[in-house]
């Protein structure tokens, strides 16, 4: 939308440049993501998940560029949001609704953010969140290797990671680099997906989405390790229990996000 | 544009479909009547409201004086943190209460339970409740799940007397659990527990650490270790040392001691033991009757929990143990109980030392 303005408004040349300038920024915002295979936590069975190509952002949404999109669109501000799309706690950690803190708070991934909250700002990218699956996957790789979720090692750190108190979490730059490109998915807040709430883990851990992806309400009774495709994968229980804790609304100060895009 | 035109059909439905979760039961859903079969058993009526005491390990609430069921608040909070492992080891603990084991609860046969879980807003992970003195899915757990800020309430009516093991049931529960969440809650039955002199609260629990017993620093899980089930540390109340030195359990002579003793696992059977001591009383398995007399050892089961009761015949240091004594000697599994008092050497008196060789 915005480029379509620009266009209205600025000689040719000036526009074909600017979207040149826009692309770019893209470009370096957001990392190509190759299409492949990968298996989730929970599945109709144990095949792998294919999961098409698309881009995703570099980094968490910072509070900088939230910030922009509160002043942008009042009705996600602090105050003003409606409280059917966020908790009491929304933005919470902010000096002030059009305040989040001062050069380094700014630097901070965004936290507190609700679920539609997080949605309507990637849409306003013109982007959407990225899917539990695209998440997933882009997650399993370390710095070396696409695919590291069976590996020790890899697990034992991401737990070490997760296991950080919640102030560390919301540094900018924990974590780190995955052989996508991709940072911190792992270091820092837990992140919204689109479809946060449709594996149905159940908030009992013994008992799990087993046979289906998808509101399957009769097999959240299963055990935990019945349903999983791997039980040995203690960083994705802790990613999925962490997920079906949420609603929509919830707003805590460990949970931020990043957007996705099609390829 | 509005935000709400920004939600889709399919969050909608999602939203509805979560609202429904909440009241979607994990048993076979209830005939469609609604009436229990008649064996189920009612709950009593209540009266009167009270705020559950709580203490930390090795402490026990007094003794519960009311003679009638009551509506009993519990208010438990999750804590993170790091704490001491062994000297010089720390661990990041996650704790019902900020003790390892969590605090102690003690209700009565009959009572109607609130509890209220709450989640520290410091934590990072979400967390719940399975009682095993609660009777319905779960033991609470599918209720209770609660984000890091949240505080989540259930109510249950305490059916069974007899002292019962409570623990996080979060995904992955074998994590949970091995970081540090359980505790005890004692149901006593409707006309009391005979009275003691002293009443303590002992929990074994194992650890599961990357490198060795004692290695100096932050000490950090070993899932592999965890799965082998080869701990660590295997420890009574939280931390090698809990129970020794200033933390000794104390008695004097002729006092009646019950030891409130479970054991959270996350996988090993105690063979629970105090040298020098024989439990007159044995109430297996946490039951509510003494199921035996004259017990050197007994067996404790992971997720479950005995009474024991003996009385001081002699002063002296008396050390807890798990029989299985590697356990005790090599990773941790050593507790004190001192007693002191007049000396009553018809019980026990050294007569001779055998230190130097017979005859010199």
């Amino acid at each position: 939308m915005l480029l379509v303005t620009a266009c209205m408004v600025l000689p040719p040349g000036a526009a074909a440049a600017q979207a040149t300038r826009a692309a770019g920024a893209v470009a370096a915002r957001t990392v190509a993501i190759p299409a492949g295979a990968y298996r989730p936590l929970y599945g109709a069975d144990t095949a792998r998940v294919r999961v098409p190509a698309f881009r995703l952002d570099r980094r968490a949404v910072t509070r900088g560029e939230f910030l922009d999109f509160v002043r942008a669109d009042s009705a996600w501000r602090r105050g003003r949001v409606r409280p059917v799309f966020a908790e009491a706690g929304y933005l919470a950690g902010w000096p002030g609704p059009l305040d989040a803190g001062g050069p380094a708070d700014l630097l901070r991934p965004v936290t507190a953010v609700s679920w539609f909250a997080a949605r309507a700002y990637c849409a306003s990218r013109g982007e959407r969140l990225p899917t539990t699956d695209e998440w997933e996957y882009a997650a399993q790789a370390s710095e070396t290797v696409r695919d590291a979720s069976r590996d020790r090692a890899f697990r034992d750190r991401l737990i070490a990671l997760y296991a950080a108190p919640a102030g560390e979490r919301t540094r900018p730059g924990r974590g780190f680099r995955n052989v996508f490109g991709v940072e911190g998915m792992h270091g820092g807040p837990w992140e919204w997906t689109e479809d946060f709430n449709s594996v149905l883990v159940s908030a009992d851990s013994r008992e799990a989405g087993g046979t289906s992806r998808h509101t399957d309400f009769r097999a959240v009774c299963a055990y935990a390790a019945i349903g999983a495709s791997d039980p040995t994968d203690y960083p994705a229980f802790l990613r999925y229990a962490v997920r079906a804790a949420l609603d929509a609304r919830t707003t805590i100060d460990r949970d931020g996000f990043r957007c996705a895009a099609h390829a | 544009m509005h935000p709400a035109e920004r939600t889709t059909p399919i969050v909608r439905t999602l939203l509805a479909a979560a609202a429904g979760l909440a009241v979607i039961g994990c048993s076979p859903t209830p005939s469609a009547t609604g009436a229990a079969p008649l064996a189920a058993r009612v709950p009593p009526a209540v009266s009167g409201e009270e705020v559950a005491t709580l203490t930390a390990p090795p402490l026990v609430p007094p003794p519960i004086t009311r003679t009638h069921p009551t509506k009993v608040i519990v208010n438990l909070e999750v804590i993170e943190k790091k704490m001491r492992l062994a000297d010089g080891v720390e661990y990041m603990m996650w704790t019902f209460g900020g003790t390892v084991p969590g605090s102690f609860i003690r209700v009565r046969e009959g009572d109607q339970v609130e509890l209220h879980l709450k989640n520290a807003a410091g934590n990072t992970m979400p967390h719940n409740i399975d009682l095993h003195a609660a009777t319905g899915p779960g033991g609470g757990a599918k209720a209770t799940l609660t984000i890091p800020g949240g505080e989540s309430v259930v109510t249950f009516a305490a059916l069974n007397p007899g002292l019962f093991i409570y623990h996080c049931a979060t995904s992955p529960v074998p994590m949970h659990m091995a970081n540090g969440m359980y505790g005890l809650i004692l149901v006593e039955p409707k006309d009391g527990l005979p009275k003691v002199d002293k009443e303590y609260y002992v929990v074994q629990s194992e650890f599961y650490t990357k490198g060795k017993y004692g290695d100096p620093g932050l000490a950090v899980l070993d899932m592999d270790k965890g799965m082998d089930e080869r701990p660590t540390y295997v420890v009574f109340d939280g931390s090698v040392g809990a129970l020794t030195g200033a933390g000794a359990l104390k008695a004097s002579v002729g006092e009646r001691v019950r030891l409130y003793v479970g054991n959270a696992g996350p996988n090993l059977t105690s063979s629970f033991h105090v040298i020098g001591e024989v439990f007159d009383n044995v109430y297996g398995e946490g039951g509510s009757t003494i199921a035996e007399h004259n017990v050197q050892t007994t067996l404790i089961p992971a997720g479950g929990s005995a009474i024991v009761e003996f009385v001081t015949e002699k002063p002296g240091d008396y050390v807890l143990v798990d029989h299985a004594i590697f356990r005790a000697f090599n990773k941790g599994a050593l507790g004190m109980l001192t007693v002191t008092g007049p000396d009553n050497p018809q019980v026990m008196n050294p007569v001779k030392a055998g230190l130097t060789p017979a005859g010199k």
